[in-house]
């Protein structure tokens, strides 16, 4: 894992290029996992609305992952596409939460996953609309409105999952403690991200947390749900999906997803 | 087609002078190309034989998101990904559309559903083969959208019209999937050697099955005749099999590959493509449950279903709480 965390000394695009891949990524990874739900949902329309979702997640993550490519062209003169850098990257060199690449589970997990991660997501885009990098800016300000929706809808299933029946109730809770100590990994910053928020660019995920926590406290209440206290949480303490250090389950998910530019190298499609 | 058997209950058709006054007046209608709307007054027969076709139809769109979703996972580039994706999308779209059109005829989109999984309600033949190669996504859009669009075109003038308007939507949306799967098959065929051989594999597999797609022969289509004097299927499965032929084969031509048909050739007397003999027991036989995917499409189907109950009977639970909260608000 030489390659998972990156060096401390970095130019300003060089961490620029890491934190797009982490926003690209992150979209990227959780839109292939809800990708495995299409054609599987609880009901037709649960069907359609998840893989909108999807669809959404999936074109946030190839806008950042198309400027990170330019980024790295301007730093290094040579910058790879969205589907370089989508499929020729092996886990060590994916910056994606640990957060989304977690298994689908029931759809309790699924939807808790959404719920914790959506709203982080539409607190870190609305930060980023005022970032001194104008092309980061103008992809949140697009990436905004769609989350926005997203968090409506997480917190409409988790309200109804929460207080529906005794059995929901029980899956959503199992779920919400489940998922908890992956949450952390969303507000740590490390050495890149400071660099970064120094300059006005990235956004201080640390300060989202309170915020964070308030809005997850108050839905989880109207669910009938006990917030979780757990104080340990994985990936947070600068080894983490962040800095190229996955779970498990990332190969997997990679070997999927890269499949065939990797059993056809080089071929158009 | 999607709705490839579709029993009206009559076994020979009647004349008007035959009919009751309000089947003569009602046929009178359709002759006279008025919609029939859900309030109106119509025959038995001919309500439950729509309701056959048109849920035949919604499940083949719901099964049918299957053998394509087999490949979303592993689509090749992310645009690719989002394209089908959101094709895989409208599919369940369509079937939304399909079973409000047959719930207004009475029925509940339960009840239907009920009847896929219990196996009393076939859908289309097409989908219980399976996915093999990413060119398999190419080859169904390409063909299989291709073949929906020959059949569902007509049907946009059918007699029923909650059906007729439900087609209009799809039919739109189903184009645009035959550009997308063909354009798929464009950059295989315009691709690597090895590419080139996956894009011809795909056709040599799907291309019979897409023929048999529009139902049985003609001769041996019992029930075409009723289904035609009530306008709810205007071409027959024989004039529908060689339009899609003749639109196809010049289609294939330009990929540069061949259709797995030795007998297929222009015949400038006619002004058509003939083909060769379909294996008709093979259709039999899908149809009978004993195609390559029968079982697994079927339980896939099943065990959403099955994995979703607990997800369905929360939210009605969550809704009459609300209710209920309401209520008592209300009271006070
Ligand atoms: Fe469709
Ligand atoms: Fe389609």
């Amino acid at each position: 894992m030489a390659d998972a965390v990156p060096p401390v000394a970095m130019t300003g695009d060089d961490a620029l290029l890491d934190y797009l891949l982490r926003l690209g990524d992150s979209d990227v990874v959780l839109a292939q996992r809800l990708g495995e739900w299409v054609g599987h949902g609880p009901v037709l329309e649960e069907d359609i609305a998840l893989t909108n979702v999807g669809l959404d997640l999936l074109g946030q993550g190839r806008m950042w992952l198309t400027y990170a490519g330019e980024v790295e062209a301007r730093s290094c003169g040579r910058g790879r596409s969205e589907d370089q850098l989508a499929f020729l990257r092996d886990g060590g060199a994916y910056r994606n939460l640990q957060l989304v690449e977690l298994p689908n589970g029931d759809f309790a997990a699924t939807m808790v996953r959404q719920f914790y991660f959506d709203h982080m997501h539409l607190s870190l885009l609305r930060a980023l609309t005022g970032s001194a990098d104008a092309r980061v800016a103008e992809i949140a300000a697009k990436a905004v409105k769609e989350v926005a929706y997203h968090v409506e809808r997480s917190d409409d299933w988790v309200i109804r999952l929460g207080d529906g029946t005794s059995e929901s109730h029980m899956r959503m809770q199992q779920a919400v403690d489940r998922l908890w100590p992956y949450t952390g990994e969303m507000f740590a910053v490390d050495a890149i991200e400071s660099a970064l928020i120094e300059t006005g660019i990235a956004a201080d995920a640390s300060a989202l947390r309170e915020p964070w926590l308030a809005a997850i406290d108050a839905v989880l209440a109207e669910a009938t749900l006990t917030p979780p206290t757990g104080e340990w949480m994985q990936g947070a303490h600068g080894r983490g999906g962040k800095q190229g250090i996955h779970t498990e389950h990332l190969g997997h998910l990679l070997a999927e997803l890269q499949f065939l530019q990797r059993a056809y190298p080089g071929a158009q499609w | 087609m999607y709705a490839q058997l579709v029993d009206t209950g009559t076994s020979k058709l009647r004349s008007l002078a035959d009919m009751s006054p309000e089947e003569r007046a009602f046929q009178q209608r359709i002759d006279a190309d008025v919609k029939v709307e859900a309030k109106d007054w119509m025959p038995d027969a001919y309500r439950r034989t729509l309701v056959r076709q048109i849920q035949q139809h919604a499940h083949s769109e719901i099964v049918g998101m299957l053998p394509e979703g087999n490949w979303i996972t592993r689509a090749p580039t992310l645009k690719r990904k989002a394209i089908l994706m959101a094709k895989v999308q409208d599919e369940g779209g369509h079937g939304l559309y399909l079973y409000a059109a047959a719930e207004t005829l009475g029925v509940s989109r339960d009840q239907l559903i009920d009847d896929l999984h219990a196996g009393r309600v076939k859908y289309s033949s097409i989908f219980n083969y399976p996915t093999l190669t990413w060119a398999d996504v190419g080859a169904i859009g390409w063909l299989v959208d291709g073949a929906a669009i020959m059949n569902q075109i007509p049907l946009c003038r059918c007699s029923y019209g909650p059906y007729a308007r439900a087609m209009v939507r799809i039919c739109k949306e189903e184009s645009f999937h035959q550009r997308q799967g063909y354009d798929i098959m464009l950059a295989l065929c315009n691709g690597t050697t090895e590419q080139k051989a996956l894009a011809q594999d795909a056709l040599n597999r799907w291309w019979w099955p897409s023929l048999m797609m529009f139902g049985p022969p003609d001769a041996d289509s019992v029930h075409s005749a009723q289904s035609a004097q009530w306008k709810i299927k205007l071409l027959s499965n024989d004039e529908l099999r060689q339009r899609f032929v003749d639109q196809t084969v010049p289609q294939a031509d330009h990929l540069g590959i061949t259709m797995p048909d030795a007998d297929l050739k222009w015949d400038a007397e006619r002004g058509h493509y003939d083909f060769g003999a379909i294996d008709w027991s093979e259709f039999q036989n899908v149809l009978k449950g004993n195609g390559p995917c029968n079982r697994e499409r079927l339980a896939a189907r099943v065990k959403a279903w099955d994995d979703g109950a607990w997800v369905r009977e929360a939210a009605v639970a969550h809704a009459a709480k609300r209710a209920k909260d309401r209520g008592d608000r209300h009271v006070h």
